[in-house]
């Protein structure tokens, strides 16, 4: 069931708007030239930081659309019923939005380092560090998105709640991607891992709570 | 064989006592029909059953079950047939019983209030489950939709199958009824 869950993840983001965090992460790194000026040194010394914003920006956009409607349509319930535990449920989910969420978005970072005055050697870090960290946004959205189904504005509670939680992913991430040596990256990955194997329990509890 | 196992049940939802000391038994063959007022806990019962819930007090066992509430859970991009074949079950067969095979290829967001109640009735039928969970089943269909599902759970209960029926409406005579807030 998780195998088939994960393909319908893809296919209802492929069918939706996988493309809308992607263009917005782009949105945001061309803005920072236009509102900090056009000092390459300057730009490339924020590069890091602005690319990791701006990526943790972008995973808020999919929260409202990847638990709540599964949920409100009895989808979730059914999957229970046939015997998918809840934490198989958040596995899936965070595979199947990872698959149409990092890839475009590290394929959205390499014009968005451009744009920020990278180039060659200097654009491999940011993009190690984001490949390293795209999954943890992934789960991290999943899980806040599970927190929040069925609440109210649950698009801006979600923001206030999962923005706090990546915190330490983005300060390793944001080191790691300024290329400050193999340490930042290291912990960049313990965070990511560890976001990685809590989200799904969080989630499974998340939605059997939004049950009772 | 039992199909379903009840004992003892007490539901608190919101704070409120639903029901208490209720013992729910079904045997392979048979239909129970709940009745009682609107907000007496027939649906909370039914979930119940389904495992979605877990009672305050008592203890519920069952084998397979499938549901079919107020929510149709079916992609609405998707077509019918496909929508309904996520839920891995004899898509065809069940599609068939209740006279919507013909829409196979319809994409589920267009079909009409009448033919999505079919169909997610048509969901329960496919199932390989033994125990059928139906929350007014009759709302929204029209006498052919009714004629269908009552010879598809005549099929089912023959075959050695049991419902547990929710419904404001009269349903068969041999099903065995139920009252809550009674």
């Amino acid at each position: 069931m998780t195998g088939a869950l994960i393909s319908r993840e893809v296919r209802r983001a492929l069918h939706g708007a996988a493309w809308l965090p992607a263009i917005f992460f782009l949105l945001v790194a061309t803005l920072v030239p236009f509102a900090v000026g056009p000092d390459a040194k300057l730009l490339a010394r924020i590069a890091g930081g602005t690319l990791w914003i701006a990526a943790l920006t972008a995973a808020l956009l999919p929260i409202e659309r990847l638990i709540e409607p599964d949920r409100a349509d009895g989808v979730l319930d059914q999957l229970a019923i046939a015997g998918t535990s809840e934490e198989a449920i958040g596995v899936a989910k965070i595979a199947g939005h990872w698959l149409t969420f990092g890839p475009l978005l590290l394929l959205a970072a390499l014009p968005g380092s451009f744009l920020l005055g990278l180039e060659g050697q200097s654009l491999v870090a940011p993009l190690i560090a984001l490949a390293v960290g795209t999954p943890a946004l992934a789960a991290l959205a999943v899980a806040v998105s599970a927190l929040t189904a069925g609440l109210p504005r649950s698009g801006a509670l979600g923001g206030l709640l999962l923005m706090p939680l990546a915190i330490p992913l983005l300060i390793f991430g944001a080191a790691a991607a300024s290329g400050e040596g193999a340490g930042p990256l290291k912990l960049e990955a313990a965070i990511a891992l560890l976001i990685l194997a809590g989200a799904p329990f969080v989630t499974g509890a998340a939605i059997r709570a939004a049950r009772t | 064989m039992r199909l379903l196992d009840g004992t003892n049940l007490a539901l608190i939802r919101g704070g409120r006592l639903l029901f208490e000391s209720l013992d729910l038994h079904l045997d392979a063959g048979e239909a129970l029909h709940v009745t009682g007022p609107n907000g007496c806990g027939k649906s909370s019962l039914l979930r119940l059953a389904a495992g979605l819930l877990r009672p305050s007090t008592g203890r519920i066992e069952h084998g397979g079950v499938a549901l079919a509430d107020e929510h149709l859970a079916l992609d609405r991009e998707l077509p019918l047939g496909r929508a309904l074949a996520f839920w891995n079950g004899d898509t065809a067969g069940g599609m068939n019983a209740m006279g919507i095979g013909h829409l196979a290829d319809v994409p589920v967001r267009l079909l009409s209030t009448g033919q999505a109640r079919r169909a997610r009735l048509a969901r329960v039928i496919g199932s390989q489950a033994s125990l059928w969970l139906l929350d007014e089943p009759l709302n929204g269909l029209d006498s052919d939709g009714a004629d269908r599902l009552a010879t598809a759970i005549a099929a089912h209960r023959k075959a050695g199958g049991a419902v547990l029926a929710a419904s404001h409406q009269p349903l068969a005579s041999d099903w065995r009824q139920l009252e809550l807030g009674a």
